[in-house]
């Protein structure tokens, strides 16, 4: 037991120096504080620069036209960058979303062996890689066994890209979801496939999307692998064995021009660039994450 | 012949009824048992938590298990339906025999038998991205069923037998975790009886819940023991004097007694059952 003479005596081992400790936990705030600015300032010089170079030239045509002779009077636009911006981040999604997420379910539910560590290690690496290494592989897997340079190129190494961050992310997020939600699922005799489908993915939903959106920007603003790949191009999309412009390609040729407009140009592509990742992530957030009153798809008819 | 040789087996029949009939009148006697365990020995990471318990759970009756913490009276109620197994580094052996017929005997039909044996837990665990409704019928869409009637009639048939419906019947659409504590707790025993078990495994379903909200859980499985067999962890001992009919006493993962609540409370056999329903240790 303890007694009062000896809680008393224990008491002044604490620090008692209230003033110190406003003056520290100020300091802490400001310390605090500080960071934040710092970790903004770029942030916000970037997006400034972007938007006050970016907005100027920014028009229908800008949108939507083939990118005109380089030292022309007409510039162009940048339409087919769009278009193939777009088209990439779609295809790659499209391999890159349901593989990575099967291999979190499996890291996640499956993988709790040597066989499981040694893909989470690997897949470690791989999210690791230089993408210009991805670019080289896709090239030498894709564009030199068919021949051409295409977008169906540019699309593997974008998914390559996307599948170890998708995947990682998709296993965090599954071993957040509580047990309890698991036996839950399990004492109603659901079976392990329909639980981890049906209520652990759903329970998961929101770092799921993370991880995806996440995915999808780093791949959209990639630029070393889609130099190998999908190379370049003027004109809109004319077939998966073509190659194709994209965003970042465009923005790096225009900015390399010494031509104004071109830089002009280039300023307006990585302001669409921007917005493109923004709009997609803020869509898909809302498509997915708003709150139906926790599904409200049922309807009940009650009492008749 | 064939006459000659049925009146035989008829006149040994008789004979058979006539010598048996002290025995027969004790087996008519003998209850029935919904669910019956056979040398369950469950471990975590090599240690036993269980040792050897066999236990016979009668039919529409409430049976306790009470014990101080750690005794392994959760984990043997996780045994009743394969649900110890799914803990890490966890094993089990015996028999836990439902009517009869062994759940540890196929993989597959596990899943099966635990749609005959509903599980309420600890702490209230509703789907959290699911509404109320939905909630309750997790166990039915999850399990094939499609019919939106027959889903209809079940969730409030549910929610009406856990007391709930009459809180919630104008707000299915809102989130299970909306709900209070206590209503989510009930939520989840409606949710379990919605699958339309025969059995129900409760793991202290009302240690989490404030006093009011334990009565109405109690009133509860005093209803629902009428249709169900029903088996309660808890470490309220007066909550096992109100509810339940058979009571099991267990420690240090041995089964020390087990028999009729009144018994076990007033006239405990064992020295360490006296000595822990009479609150001495625990």
């Amino acid at each position: 037991m303890i007694t009062l003479e000896q809680r008393a005596e224990y008491r002044k081992y604490f620090r008692n120096n209230f003033t110190r400790r406003l003056i520290t936990d100020r300091i802490v705030k400001g310390i605090v504080f500080g960071c934040v600015v710092l970790a903004i300032v770029p942030l916000g010089s970037i997006l400034l620069e972007i938007i006050r170079n970016g907005v100027p030239v920014l028009s229908v045509e800008f949108l939507t036209a083939p990118p005109g002779a380089v030292g022309s009077a007409d510039p162009g636009g940048i339409g087919p960058a769009i278009q193939g911006t777009l088209l990439l981040i779609g295809m790659s999604s499209l391999i890159g979303v349901p593989v990575g997420v099967l291999g979190g379910i499996f890291l996640s539910e499956y993988g709790n062996n040597k066989y499981g560590q040694m893909i989470r290690f690997f897949n470690d690496v791989m999210a690791e890689f230089p993408t210009i290494v991805v670019g080289l592989f896709a090239f030498a897997v894709i564009v030199l066994t068919l021949g051409y340079f295409s977008i169906l190129a540019g699309m593997f190494a974008l998914s390559v890209i996307m599948l170890p961050i998708i995947t990682r992310t998709t296993e965090e997020s599954l071993k957040l979801v509580p047990v309890t939600y698991r036996e839950a699922g399990y004492a109603l005799g659901i079976k392990r496939s329909v639980v981890i489908f049906r209520i652990l993915l759903t329970s998961a939903k929101s770092g799921l999307i993370t991880g995806i959106m996440l995915s999808v920007a780093r791949v959209a603003g990639e630029t070393a692998p889609l130099i190998f790949t999908i190379l370049g191009n003027d004109g809109f999309f004319s077939g998966f064995n073509q190659p194709m412009d994209a965003l970042p390609l465009r923005i790096y040729r225009l900015a390399n021009l010494p031509y104004d407009s071109a830089t002009a140009q280039g300023w307006g592509g990585a302001l669409i660039l921007i917005l493109i990742i923004l709009t997609l992530n803020v869509g898909v957030r809302y498509l997915f994450l708003r709150k139906r009153g926790g599904g409200g798809r049922l309807r009940i008819t009650t009492g008749g | 012949m064939e006459e000659v040789a049925d009146l035989e087996s008829q006149q040994v029949d008789k004979m058979e009824t006539l010598t048996r009939t002290p025995i027969m009148h004790k087996s008519a006697e003998e209850p029935r048992y919904k669910l019956i365990a056979e040398d369950i020995v469950a471990s975590y990471n090599g240690i036993e938590a269980v040792k050897k318990v066999n236990m016979k759970f009668r039919e529409k009756a409430v049976t306790a298990l009470i014990g101080p913490s750690g005794c392994g009276k959760t984990t043997f109620l996780r045994c009743l339906n394969r649900m110890h197994e799914l803990t890490k580094s966890a094993t089990v052996t015996g028999k836990v025999l439902l009517d009869g017929q062994d759940l540890y005997s196929n993989r597959e039909d596990a899943i099966i038998h635990r749609r005959k044996i509903g599980m309420v837990f600890q702490k209230p665990n509703p789907f959290p991205t699911m509404s109320i409704y939905d909630n309750v019928a997790a166990g039915l869409k999850l399990n094939g069923v499609k019919d939106k009637k027959i889903m209809d009639q079940i969730v409030q048939g549910c929610l009406e037998m856990v007391y709930l419906w009459d809180e919630v019947k104008h707000d299915l659409k809102k989130p299970g975790m909306s709900l209070s504590g206590g209503q989510q707790q009930r939520l989840c025993i409606a949710r379990a009886l919605a699958i339309q078990p025969e059995v129900l495994l409760m793991d202290e379903p009302a240690s989490a819940l404030d006093p009011i909200a334990t009565q109405k859980i109690e009133e509860m499985i005093n209803e629902l023991k009428k249709e169900y067999t029903i088996i309660i962890v808890t470490h309220n001992m007066q909550q096992a004097v109100r509810v339940s009919d058979y009571t099991g006493f267990m420690y240090l993962g041995d089964l020390v007694e087990f028999g009729e609540t009144k018994q076990i409370f007033e006239n405990p056999r064992n020295e360490i059952t006296a000595k822990y329903v009479q609150g001495q240790f625990g």
